[in-house]
């Protein structure tokens, strides 16, 4: 029965996974994902899923279990935050090689050093030329609905490429928020059977996964892929266009708040934009025309829809949760920047990285970015182009 | 053999034609020196078959029946391995011939 919970990012994402009860779940508790791994194992001590529950010896191990589970031709799912993420790095690519729809819960943590328990998003992005597709939710009920659809983009046969579906470590993973959990048997309908694709456990078939590839045939393999997320985007779209249909809430590569008229904007992802969305309303009763876009789809980047959603922008703020060291500003910066770069009419543009470690960001922070995007609309001159929020200079 | 482009190969760099690797035949590594197998020596203890790992010594029933050099690499394991007091295989000088290839 569709009901309102309360619950917090940690528990939506456990909910969808009692619902959606994949063949096979696989995971090793870390902080602040911890809890979606705990409220599995009770629902699988309580008999409320029929699945594998798999607590291995870590997140690498953990990530060879999904690996393995997927290959044999089951629907697997895990979930993980910061080092744990960071320790599964080489599996991440191995999944993603092997092209194996597997689901990972990110609680979005820090990565040592210093050693941080708190929310920022160094932990995915780093893993963001790793193969999987990427998800950013704002919020609780964004964490849940991106989870379920993450099933079914990953495991729609153009794509079979695995998906994370992050959530802010925390300030998501830890608060609570009424949501809407749908329907358990609308939810297994909405999904579906998985449909395995070479499945080892099939006999009948003698193949091979994962063998030696040289100089003959590595590229080859690669670009098939490739092939996979480049086949993501349209089904994103129809995913999420199904979704809306089915359970009332639209999902799009991005969403747009006050954009229609804005001439400045902020782009910023996850919880973050709920936050700037109430600086937007205040700076939109004093008179200035700011709008904020808010990625969902960080991988694959959806390049010709962001650029084209911010080209007539005069001035744009690209607030990043995570610092690429010696790159060209942070992640999200260096994406959009580079995506504009075709356009001739376009905005000045600014990269500021922010709330590191969990750091918070307020509404005056975003109100110091309008501000200076006023003056770079005021005068076309960018004094600043990669900068800190609220950091102590 | 043709090669597949990108757009033939199964997806996931699954390989459909399992066991495949019969026909590299590893024997055109060899360079230099090949295991002579000296049969009245034998005591068909299998330490040689155990070693190899190119599954390259020929075994029929419980006897060992000598080296197959299609897959033979010349790296003179079983030699150092077998415990006869007369070495069963010993290493000889052979002469290789430059990029003969793959036979397959």
């Amino acid at each position: 029965m569709k009901t309102m919970k309360p619950l917090n990012g940690n528990q939506t994402i456990a909910e969808a996974a009692r619902q959606i009860d994949p063949d096979v779940i696989a995971a090793y508790p870390i902080t602040p994902s911890t809890a979606i791994v705990e409220s599995i194992a009770q629902f699988k001590a309580d008999g409320l899923i029929t699945g594998e529950f798999v607590c291995p010896e870590s997140e690498h191990s953990a990530m060879s279990v999904c690996i393995g589970a997927s290959s044999a031709g089951g629907r697997v799912m895990t979930a993980t935050a910061s080092q744990g993420l960071a320790l599964m790095w080489e599996m991440l690519y191995i999944a993603a090689g092997l092209r194996l729809p597997i689901v990972a819960g990110i609680a979005n943590r820090a990565l040592s050093a210093p050693i941080n328990i708190h929310g920022d998003h160094s932990d995915t992005m780093g893993a963001r030329d790793s193969g999987w597709i990427h998800l950013y939710s704002e919020n609780c009920q964004e964490a849940y609905d991106n989870f379920i659809q993450a099933f079914r983009i990953g495991e729609h046969l153009d794509v079979r490429t695995p998906v994370l579906v992050g959530l802010d470590g925390f300030i998501v993973s830890h608060s609570v928020e009424v949501i809407q959990v749908e329907d358990d048997a609308a939810v297994k309908k909405f999904l579906g059977e998985f449909q395995p694709v070479f499945p080892l456990l099939d006999t009948s078939r003698r193949i091979t996964v994962g063998p030696i590839d040289f100089t003959d045939y590595y590229f080859e393999h690669k670009r098939s892929q490739i092939e996979g997320i480049e086949n993501a985007p349209r089904v994103i779209e129809d995913v999420a266009k199904e979704f809306g249909r089915t359970f009332g809430r639209n999902y799009g590569f991005f969403e747009e708040y006050r954009m229609a008229d804005a001439e400045v904007a902020i782009v910023v992802m996850s919880s973050a934009a709920g936050t700037c969305k109430d600086a937007i309303d205040e700076l939109r009763t004093e008179g200035l025309k700011i709008g904020l876009l808010k990625p969902r789809v960080f991988r694959p980047f959806p390049h010709q829809k962001m650029a084209e959603a911010l080209k007539k922008l005069r001035a744009v703020a690209v607030l990043d949760r995570s610092s690429s060291p010696g790159a060209f500003g942070a992640p999200l910066f260096t994406e959009i920047r580079s995506a504009l770069y075709d356009y001739e009419k376009r905005p000045k543009i600014v990269n500021y990285v922010y709330g590191l470690g969990g750091r918070d960001i307020k509404v005056e922070h975003f109100k110091e970015v309008a501000s200076k995007l006023t003056r770079i609309a005021e005068t076309g001159k960018v004094e600043e182009m990669c900068g800190y929020l609220n950091l102590r200079e | 053999m043709k090669k597949e482009n990108w757009k033939e190969l199964a997806i996931g760099t699954i390989n459909l034609n399992a066991g495949n690797s019969v026909s590299n035949l590893t024997g055109t590594w060899r360079s230099g020196q090949k295991p002579e197998f000296i049969e009245k020596n034998c005591i068909h203890c299998f330490f040689c078959w155990l070693f190899c790992p190119h599954f390259a010594i020929r075994v029929e029933g419980d006897k060992v029946k000598g080296i197959n050099y299609d897959y033979c690499t010349g790296c003179g394991l079983c030699s150092v391995e077998c415990p006869t007091k007369e070495k069963s295989i010993i290493m000889v000088k052979e002469e290789f011939k430059l990029a003969e290839g793959r036979k397959s």
